[in-house]
């Protein structure tokens, strides 16, 4: 079967004392080639260390990965990773950063090129080309993170909150510039957040993580991200099952983190 | 030991009082120069930038930068202390009175065995320092009586002893003596002011002709300008001890340049190792950290036993002296790249090579040109003191050797042009930084 596979992965740290942290427990997911997902959790979760193992970072203590019926043991450039932010090379321009995988690979000059423009276009970044990263916004330089993550053509696209630092208008630019690269490129999808409104529109399906051990709580299929494509993203929000699912996820959340502060101070 | 401590501590308090009289001279200085500059300029429209609006400005790093009217007539003030202190010609007028230099005269009253006075003019001639050939005073034939008229010839601020009595008439006898200097009367070890200087008689009758020396600092201690600059001129064109100038200069320079070329050769791929790989850390981490505290200037010793005075010895000791530095810095750099630029790296499809050459190796760049400038700076200093202990050329070389001449303008100038060195190389590197590194500390 192709498609990305998390087939039963566990990871646990020891500690220096000797104890053990459960950061994952039995956690298993299929997702499906072109699939959107959103992973939501309050912090413990172990939603950032799943990307690590998804990405190739971290080994699991645990079970196993594979991509397309091949077990993941390392980073590779099938699988493209869009950080939160300081990952792009400030020693390289826009385009430099953008041509880096495939010059990795060898890849002609002159294909970069053709691909780099290409790519300047859907991330609306024409006329930033020569540009140096510090002379770029924090939204800009997002798009260059997606557009060099792209260059690549992954098959799997995994990100780590890569709106989390961005206020809150060039958040939701970039949220219908994920829905759109999505729609037009037609990758799998992993993106992690903090936010639950951004879980909401940018998941066909949402999986709510749970702390110690970390595991998956519940997962949602949800309308809003095929709505959202080309659409105006607060015209989304107002859809009727919004407000209440968002609601719904709130509180369980809200009781998670109670139930975390509650064990804190008993032991 | 105890009073040896006291006496330093004793010191130590004197100090404080010579050196917050000295800052406290510059700053008044300044403090007037200030007053004056806002007086002029009270006058005239002020600019009024962004930062002339600013209420808060004192405890805003930001709104403080270096004045250029002070820096500049802060160095004049320099320069002209230095012309003060030394009755510098390059003043319309002589602030502190200076050293006579010239012809005086003064007249003694001498009283022969017999008991009769007779006088004569002892004429002095006072020599500018370091001048040989100035004419001689020749001592007139004639004289009536028996004391006779006697001449001196004495260098500026120097002594002069002169048995007056010698060319007089019944001058060997016993009894003979001379007792009055310009009619004042005199005794053995008493002083007596005449003009542009004084007279000390000896226990055995004898006089010491002591020209006027004045406040002014003796070319000695301290030359003044003009005759440092004449030096420079003269160093120029024909050097010292048969090297010339900048011959001087560029041996410094290239010991420096060499020492540091293999400090960065073997140092910067040391440190990524270090950087990169637990056990080559494990390895070379306590040698590193030992050597790093050793001052270079502790090795020179050791440096002379092992490769002698001669170009290898510096060079080694060069070496040493910019080799931990850029080992740190560049582990360092290693250790600061943002872990995400690896992953990011990795998950592009990067080699381990392409990612040494591609991320690491430009990411640490800022963090090696720190290295480099420290290093660089403390191989400057370093190659000095070396030349200092032992070498045939050199700055160092040039100025301990005109120090045990005690040609003072020639120590002078050597330090000014190793302090101007000093700073051209540190600018240099700063431009190369800026030119090389456009995207330190805005990552």
């Amino acid at each position: 079967m192709s498609g990305l596979i998390v087939d039963d992965i566990s990871m646990t740290f020891e500690l220096p004392d000797g104890g053990n942290v459960e950061a994952l427990k039995n956690v298993s997911i299929d997702i499906k080639e072109g699939e959107l997902i959103s992973v939501l959790g309050p912090s413990g979760c172990g939603k950032t260390t799943l990307l690590n193992i998804l990405a190739g970072f971290l080994a699991p203590t645990g079970g196993k990965i594979s991509l397309n019926n091949e077990v993941v043991t390392g980073p590779s450039s099938e699988r493209g990773m869009v950080f939160q932010q300081g990952a792009l090379f400030e020693w390289m321009n826009v385009s430099k950063n953008i041509g880096f995988g495939p010059s990795m690979k060898g890849t002609p000059q002159s294909d970069i090129n053709n691909r780099v423009t290409e790519l300047l276009g859907i991330v609306g970044l024409q006329d930033f080309s020569e540009k140096m990263i510090y002379e770029l916004s924090g939204g800009m330089q997002q798009r260059v993170a997606l557009a060099r993550c792209l260059a690549n053509d992954p098959d799997v696209i995994l990100m780590d909150e890569p709106l989390g630092a961005l206020d809150a208008l060039t958040r939701e630019k970039m949220q219908s510039l994920v829905l759109d690269i999505w729609k037009k490129t037609g990758k799998t999808i992993i993106l992690i957040t903090h936010s639950v409104e951004e879980a909401l529109l940018l998941g066909e399906r949402l999986i709510v993580m749970a702390p110690r051990p970390g595991r998956i709580h519940k997962q949602y299929n949800l309308p809003f991200a095929e709505m959202g494509v080309g659409a105006d993203l607060r015209e989304v929000k107002r859809h009727k099952k919004f407000g209440p699912t968002r609601d719904e996820i709130l509180s369980m959340i809200w009781d998670m983190e109670e139930e975390i502060m509650g064990r804190t101070e008993s032991a | 030991m105890l009073q040896e401590l006291l006496d330093v501590i004793v010191t130590t308090l004197w100090m404080i009082v010579g050196i917050s009289a000295i800052f406290g001279i510059f700053l008044a200085v300044s403090g007037l120069v200030y007053f004056v500059w806002n007086f002029i300029n009270s006058k005239k429209d002020q600019f009024r930038g962004y930062g002339s609006l600013k209420t808060v400005t004192f405890g805003d790093e930001s709104s403080v930068s270096a004045n250029r009217v002070a820096s500049i007539s802060g160095v004049i003030t320099v320069f002209l202390i230095w012309m003060i202190a030394t009755g510098s010609n390059l003043l319309p007028f002589k602030i502190l009175p200076v050293a006579f230099v010239g012809d005086t005269q003064f007249e003694y009253t001498a009283t022969n065995a017999a008991g009769d006075t007779d006088k004569a003019t002892v004429k002095v001639r006072v020599t500018p320092f370091g001048n040989s050939d100035t004419e001689k005073l020749v001592a007139p034939e004639t004289s009536d009586g028996f004391a006779k008229d006697d001449v001196v010839m004495v260098a500026e601020r120097r002594a002069k002893l002169l048995r007056a009595q010698r060319n007089d008439d019944g001058g060997a006898e016993e009894g003979f003596r001379v007792t009055e200097i310009n009619g004042q009367p005199i005794e053995p070890n008493q002083i007596v002011q005449v003009d542009n200087g004084s007279v000390l008689m000896t226990g055995a009758g004898s006089l010491q002709v002591r020209p006027y020396t004045g406040p002014t600092m003796e070319a000695l201690y301290l030359p003044p300008p003009e005759q440092v600059w004449d030096r420079f001129l003269q160093l120029n064109s024909e050097g010292y001890q048969g090297v010339g100038l900048w011959e001087n200069v560029m041996w410094s320079l290239i010991r420096v340049v060499l020492g540091f070329f293999l400090g960065c050769l073997f140092g910067i791929p040391l440190g990524f190792a270090m950087g990169l790989n637990s056990w080559l850390r494990g390895w070379f981490d306590p040698i590193v950290e030992f050597m790093r505290p050793v001052p270079p200037l502790a090795l020179i010793p050791l440096v002379i036993i092992w490769f002698g005075i001669g170009e290898q010895g510096k060079v080694s000791l060069l070496f040493l002296a910019a080799l931990w530095i850029m080992i740190i810095g560049a582990r360092a750099g290693v250790s600061g790249v943002n872990i995400s630029k690896v992953h990011a790296a990795y998950s592009l499809g990067a080699t381990k090579t392409q990612l040494l050459s591609k991320v690491i190796l430009p990411n640490s760049l800022p963090e090696i040109f720190t290295a480099a400038r420290v290093a660089m700076g403390v191989c400057w200093g370093t190659v000095v003191a070396a030349e200092l202990v032992a070498a045939e050329k050199g700055a160092g070389k040039m100025i301990i050797a005109a120090s045990k001449f005690q040609l003072t303008d020639i120590v002078i100038i050597g330090i000014i042009i190793i302090g101007v060195i000093g700073f051209g190389i540190d600018v240099l590197m700063r431009m190369a930084e800026n030119k090389l590194v456009p995207w330190k500390g805005r990552g």
